[in-house]
């Protein structure tokens, strides 16, 4: 009963190798320098984000202290996930055949184009006109929502903070908290401008709040005939698709419609139940600092008479299979989205996540957007996100699945200086810098010619100002002016005939 | 032990106290310490920018120069810098396999297993914690993320710290948290750089201390530029100068330099070898 109308992405190459431009939100369009200059300027929003990180911080912390085989998860999660990529086609049929055999449906998508045509088109033939959402990175990685609104349907997300920044007209900056960037007065306003019937006297007391999005939802929840997931995990050998979730809205979309669409990106695989306890117990502590998490909901294929009958999987490529042919790159797929990464980044604790212009902010995001939709040359925004960070090391100790963020970080940036069409100021500099350091004498006189540099530093021994682009640092930092003698030549004056 | 020590491009032109303060501590302690010649630079600039191509002729020119201590002419080799020993360690031998040669990617393994961060060189290698340092300051401590996370040196430079005499050693907020340095981070985003750096000096400023320390100059270069254009009084002291610093008693005296003031002219009188 497969409809698989599209060729197994992984298995035949068929597919982009990046995600398509235009599609989606993927991408961003101004530089992160660019993005995060007019952020940080944004004096509540830094408030916000370096309160709301703290918290989880110390909560994730506290939570996996307690774990005495933490790390031994953390290799097994790891293991597991290279596993799942060296074999991803083959499992991936296995999931396809079991899905079937319980009486659902699966589509390939190349990419998100395809993803969102496929889903529109099941919504169409189940007649409706409106569909209820669970969050899901992979429909916004597609930009499903404006898809579907552009066909005549109408999604609402049921996730609190998605409900937010969909009322808000908002987008998403954080993979788990898509609201981070926002406090409860706000939200407050939001509600009272964008919820029809709300109570006028709201307050932005948090359980006012919740109940009042409660109300709003309810009846959505009642009336919606399809609903649209993501999928946190996928069971290759059963066919069960797995969402986890806080508030249980989630679990009312996936029971209540008469028709279910999951959309997940191809790399969510494992291969057995054994796979998804590891990551089950990695996954909460990682990104909310639970235990466990409130609601975990698992379905497979269709049961008559109980939840929906009609269950379809979008199995979605959308730039996957070109980072899995990246033997670096591939690691990138291992992430589970738990956004531990993002809470310990310092980078995405001041600039936060709109910074990144794509749905997937933070370390994790710095790497995955140019992997999955390509660095097409200096301008490109794509090629400035993998410097954006301080390679500190953060997120390689939080990632559960130990994904080795500071080497991708570093290979994407060789990717974006290998996308130079022509040279930049920074590559003249960078091949002037090799020069100098591949000859001793060569090296001996630019440092001669820095110590020139004690001119400026006046008798303060201290530079306060100097000539761009060297002006990006002494805007905020004073520069020592160059020692009379280097450290050689002490070494050469004080101990002589003793340098070998 | 014989010691061959990288001054690193940053600590040779830059903050030679580093370096003079590594080379004088390792006297004091009986050891014969060489400074290869034709050393430059170990390429983390490069490799860190994504230069990943225009670091092979550097990184090959750095396991040329440090090549005898992995054939035994040295013991060990040392730089006073975590980052530049987490290039050596864990980016050498990428950047040559990156290129295809793998003879070169051997030979950096190869060295890279004898070169030390100086705790660790310390700690782990001559096996001492109390130097026979005097240092009486009040001094709090940036434990750099290289160090921390590249290297996992622990609390090697506070055990140090802490067998030092006079010291008053006071903890530092949030301290693993990065200072915004990050190489041409620094640059390339000066705005969210400057942002962290405001962070990393209010933690300073809130332990009272009047020294800041770290084994990296480059994060010390950052947070003391940092500290000197607010005019707080706070200095960045190296832990290999105050390491080095003895009550007078002893050899070699350093006195706690004050920012690059250049060599000082009492500098020569050197320890016995
Ligand atoms: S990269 Fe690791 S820490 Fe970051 S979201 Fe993915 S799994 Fe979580």
């Amino acid at each position: 009963m497969s409809t698989t109308d599209l060729p197994t992405p992984v298995l035949r190459g068929a597919a982009p190798a990046h995600a398509p431009a235009g599609t989606g939100h993927l991408r961003g369009t101004r530089s992160f320098p660019a993005e995060a200059r007019d952020a940080l300027q944004d004096t509540q929003l830094r408030r916000n984000l370096g309160k709301a990180t703290g918290v989880i911080r110390a909560k994730r912390q506290a939570v996996v202290d307690e774990v005495p085989d933490w790390e031994e998860l953390r290799l097994a999660g790891s293991a597991i996930k290279a596993d799942v990529m060296a074999r991803l086609p083959e499992l991936l049929e296995q999931l396809e055949a079991n899905v079937v055999a319980r009486g659902g449906t699966v589509h390939w998508a190349r990419d998100a184009e395809e993803a969102n045509a496929t889903v529109l088109r099941l919504v169409r033939e189940a007649g409706a006109d409106e569909v209820v959402k669970v969050k899901s990175m992979a429909t916004q990685e597609t930009g499903l929502n404006e898809a579907l609104e552009a066909g005549g349907v109408a999604a609402l997300e049921t996730d609190l903070a998605e409900l937010i920044v969909q009322l808000g007209h908002d987008r998403p900056s954080h993979i788990l908290v898509p609201a981070i960037h926002r406090n409860r007065a706000e939200i407050r306003e939001i509600f009272l401008r964008e919820m029809p019937d709300v109570d006028p006297d709201l307050t932005d007391e948090p359980r006012r709040l919740a109940m009042a999005a409660r109300a709003h939802l309810r009846r959505k929840f009642l009336s919606a005939k399809v609903a649209v997931s993501g999928a946190n995990f996928a069971v290759a050998d059963s066919g069960t698709l797995s969402v986890v979730e806080s508030e249980g809205n989630g679990r009312m979309c996936l029971t209540l419609p008469e028709t279910l669409i999951t959309v997940m990106g191809v790399e969510k695989v494992v291969p057995t139940w054994f796979d998804l306890e590891v990551f089950l117990q990695l996954l909460p502590r990682s990104s909310t600092g639970e235990r466990m998490n409130p609601y975990t909901s698992t379905w497979t294929g269709v049961t008559p008479g109980d939840g929906p009958q009609a269950f379809h999987l979008v199995l979605m490529d959308n730039g996957r299979s070109g980072v899995l042919a990246d033997p670096d790159g591939r690691a990138a797929l291992h992430c589970i989205r738990c956004s531990a990464c993002l809470n310990v980044c310092p980078v995405y604790e001041r600039a936060g996540g709109h910074a990144y212009g794509s749905v997937y902010p933070g370390p994790i995001g710095a790497v995955l957007s140019p992997l999955l939709t390509g660095i097409s040359g200096e301008d490109d925004p794509n090629a400035s996100l993998p410097y954006a960070s301080s390679l500190c090391g953060a997120c390689f100790d939080a990632c559960p699945v130990r994904i080795d963020i500071p080497n991708l970080l570093v290979q994407q940036r060789a990717a974006s200086v290998e996308s130079h069409r022509r040279p930049t100021g920074q590559d003249v500099a960078m091949r002037a810098a090799r020069v100098a350091m591949t000859s001793p004498g060569r090296f001996t006189a630019a440092e001669k010619a820095m110590s020139l540099g004690r001119v400026l530093g006046g008798r303060s021994g201290r530079i306060t100002a100097l000539p761009w682009p060297a002006s990006r640092w002494t805007a905020s930092r004073d520069v020592p002016a160059p020692p009379k003698e280097t450290a050689r030549e002490w070494f050469a004056r004080t101990r002589p005939g003793q340098e070998r | 032990m014989r010691i061959a020590v990288m001054t690193t491009c940053l600590g040779d032109a830059v903050v030679p106290q580093a370096v003079r303060a590594t080379v004088e501590l390792l006297e004091r302690l009986g050891h014969d310490v060489v400074l290869p010649p034709g050393q430059t630079c170990c390429g983390q600039m490069h490799v860190n920018t994504g230069y990943l191509r225009e670091a092979v002729p550097v990184v090959r020119h750095s396991v040329d120069v440090f090549g005898p201590v992995a054939d035994g002419d040295w013991d060990a080799v040392v730089a006073p810098s975590g980052s530049c020993t987490g290039c050596v360690r864990h980016q050498h031998a990428m950047v040559a396999r990156r290129a295809g040669d793998e003879r070169l990617a051997s030979r950096a393994e190869a060295v890279a297993a004898r070169t030390y961060e100086l705790s660790e060189l310390l700690v782990d290698v001559l096996g001492v914690t109390d130097v026979g340092a005097y240092y009486p300051h009040r001094v709090t401590y940036h434990p750099t993320c290289h160090s921390l996370r590249m290297l996992r040196v622990g609390d090697k430079p506070l055990q140090l710290l802490r067998a030092v005499r006079g010291i008053e050693l006071v903890e530092l907020p949030d301290a693993e948290v990065c200072c915004g340095f990050g190489g041409t981070f620094a640059l390339k985003n000066a705005d969210t750089s400057t942002a962290m750096l405001a962070d990393k000096m209010s933690a300073v400023l809130a332990t009272g201390a009047e020294v800041c320390s770290a084994s990296d100059s480059s994060c010390l270069l950052h947070i003391g530029g940092g500290l000197g254009r607010l005019r707080t009084g706070v200095r960045t002291v190296h832990l290999a100068e105050i390491l080095a610093s003895t009550d007078g008693s002893g050899a070699a005296v350093a006195a706690p330099s004050r920012a690059q003031s250049g060599p000082a002219p009492d500098v020569e009188q050197e320890a016995p070898l």
